[in-house]
């Protein structure tokens, strides 16, 4: 059971082509149950395909997906365990909150008064009771994207589809829909697959992230991993910012290499699992936070890149800084906190530095062909 | 300060509507007229033209004729017309743009030209009599495009997840198209029920070459011009229609405009 819980749904090289547009190409893993997973990627990269063909309004060009052992491509819409909840919400404009929310349980055989209670419920929980007898276009934003949340929820569905739910509202409304979100679907237990191409969002929500672009998954990993562990150069750069320093392994000792990064020296930095050797092309990422600003030149640390502050901007808590390091084609953006700024310390532009970091707070991306 | 002044772009305007719609109602003055012939000045005012016409047992049957083939030919272009649409908005059709082409060709082709084609066709090569079953078929024809067209706008402004949405609420195709797509296109299947109907009523041409025995009401009026007398029975029935025709059509756009407000995106 413990298996089948882990593989509740399950896509196994599924592919989805468009005429010659690859809009979804040998997609594989796995979902489990009551997880609140995320499909996350830039607009194209094919993850509401993705959805869609979980929803059952694609069909796979080749591949199967698999929801609670069940093979999905025969299966139309209306018959799979599942329910979405669309970028435009959907609520059907000619019927009114309460007709939305009963829609799909017209098969159901309730009574007429069982109908009734439940709908009210459905509306008591979205905080829209009183609400039942009014149309779509009298609803704001907010409420429509609760409709479509409740309509989908009172037909009990396995898995709950969402396509970008939160897009169209404005930013404060989304940070509350997050939270609301998030607390629904640990009370309901449904598993949620959500689109998003917020990777913030996805971040602040989910269990685990499937990160895609061009039709492909990069990575399926928990958002700390793959903020802390990213796989790839891409999903580096997708997830929050990141600097590259590309450059050869000139060794591996145990699980540390040392990479010769040009101009920034020799850096230091775990190996991580990634299979690697001397000789090989290799890129070390570290995030903008995790450096260290010396306005010395630094004594016995390991990884010290001299550069100079091209440009600095001041958020209160923190300040963003460029620096530019000769030989480098890309400055390197650093992030401190300003614990312990005060008014009277100098500027920082145009001054030498040494960029400083802990060897296991960067990550080594294999190169592509290297 | 500007002042209010009519100029010429408003003189024109204003110039343009009377001789536009001027004629058209000379046509209920004179039916009100107390006097056989169509001229100034007025003599007094009667509606026994419009008694008359009540009690014209001829023109109440091509008033009957009329309906029963107008009738059902806007049901049927309207069914016609809503499977076409749908098949055109919904599916990436390969030869869209030709299809819709060729269904709107009856529209600039002249009636004259396709009531004596149709006309040839039906006598010479299948050797159908004419009747009001022939005029049916040919106000058909020219009816569909004005459906295809109404209802093709009203598809395309329907946001295409509702259907989806239903189907995903777990209802087949078949009752997604009557409880989701059919009440949403209502207003415009009413407005081509409307359109069609008007047109077809008011058609002369390929009524006049397709109709056997039972003549439309058109087709009658034609056949009564001959005869001076029944001028003024012509010109109140005339009246009649210039106003059913209008209310019609003007309720048909009403509601291909409005309707049920669609749900478009928020905040874009």
């Amino acid at each position: 059971m413990a298996s089948k819980d882990n593989s509740f749904i399950s896509l196994q090289g599924v592919a989805k082509h468009f005429g010659s547009l690859r809009a979804v190409e040998d997609v594989t893993f796995d979902i489990k149950r009551g997880e609140f997973f995320s499909l996350l990627g830039p607009s194209g990269c094919g993850k509401t395909t993705l959805l869609r063909m979980l929803a059952g309004f694609e069909v796979p060009s080749s591949g199967e997906i698999y929801i609670d052992g069940q093979p999905m491509s025969a299966v139309p819409p209306n018959a799979r365990p599942t329910n979405m909840v669309f970028q435009s919400y959907a609520i059907f404009p000619h019927l009114t909150v309460a007709q939305n929310i009963a829609y799909g349980l017209r098969k159901k055989g309730l009574s007429k008064a069982e109908l009734a209670d439940t709908v009210e419920q459905a509306l008591q929980r979205i905080r829209l009771g009183g609400y039942g007898q009014r149309l779509a276009h009298q609803l704001s934003g907010g409420q429509r994207q609760r409709v479509a949340l409740a309509r989908a929820l009172v037909c009990r569905p396995k898995v709950l589809l969402l396509d970008e739910p939160l897009a169209a509202l404005d930013k404060k409304l989304r940070e509350e829909m997050q939270i609301e979100l998030r607390q629904l679907q640990r009370s309901v237990g449904i598993t949620f697959v959500f689109v998003t191409h917020d990777q913030e969002e996805a971040l602040a929500l989910s269990d685990r992230i499937a990160v895609m672009s061009k039709g492909r998954t990069l990575q399926v990993d928990s958002a700390a991993r793959l903020y802390e562990a990213p796989s790839c150069r891409e999903v580096a750069g997708f997830i929050g910012s990141m600097n590259f320093f590309d450059g050869t392994v000139t060794d591996v000792d145990g699980d540390i290499a040392t990479v010769d990064a040009g101009s920034a020296g020799a850096l230091r930095v775990p190996v991580n699992g990634h299979a690697t050797r001397r000789g090989a092309k290799a890129t070390v990422a570290v995030r903008p936070e995790k450096m260290e600003i010396a306005w010395q030149p630094p004594q016995g640390v390991t990884n010290s890149v001299a550069g100079r502050v091209t440009a600095e901007a001041y958020f209160g808590d923190r300040s963003h800084y460029h620096v530019e390091v000769s030989g480098l084609p890309h400055h390197i953006a650093v992030a401190l906190q300003n614990s312990q700024r005060s008014l009277d310390t100098t500027e920082a532009r145009g001054r030498r530095v040494w960029l400083t970091w802990p060897v296991e707070s960067s990550v080594l991306l294999p190169q592509a062909g290297g | 300060m500007r002042r209010r002044s009519i100029g010429w772009l408003e003189l024109y305007g204003l110039l343009f509507i009377a001789l536009l719609y001027g004629p058209m109602l000379l046509l209920p003055l004179f039916s009100f007229n107390d006097s056989l012939y169509i001229a100034f000045p007025f003599k007094g005012f009667t509606v026994k033209w419009y008694e008359a016409m009540v009690q014209d047992s001829a023109l109440l049957a091509a008033l009957r004729n009329s309906l029963s083939v107008a009738i059902p030919v806007s049901i049927v272009s309207t069914a016609f017309g809503l499977l076409t649409a749908k098949a055109l908005t919904r599916f990436r059709l390969p030869g869209r743009r030709a299809i819709v082409g060729l269904i709107m060709v009856p529209l600039v082709i002249p009636f004259i030209i396709l009531g004596i084609a149709l006309l040839t066709t039906l006598r010479k090569t299948f050797d159908v009599p004419l009747s009001l079953w022939t005029v049916a078929a040919g106000h058909i024809l020219i009816c569909l495009p004005f459906s295809v067209m109404v209802l093709i706008s009203r598809l395309e402004g329907f946001d295409r997840s509702l259907e989806e949405a239903s189907l995903d609420l777990g209802e087949s195709a078949w009752s997604t198209f009557w409880r989701i797509t059919f009440p949403i296109v209502l207003p415009g299947v009413v407005s081509s029920l409307l359109m069609c109907f008007t047109a077809s009523f008011d058609e002369f041409l390929i009524a006049f070459f397709l109709s056997g025995d039972g003549a439309t009401l058109p087709v009658f009026i034609w056949s009564q011009l001959r005869f001076p007398q029944k001028l003024p029975n012509v010109l109140a029935l005339g009246s009649c229609i210039l106003v059913l025709s209008f209310l019609l059509i003007a309720i048909a756009e009403k509601l291909r405009r409005g309707g049920i407000p669609t749900e478009k995106h928020s905040g874009f």
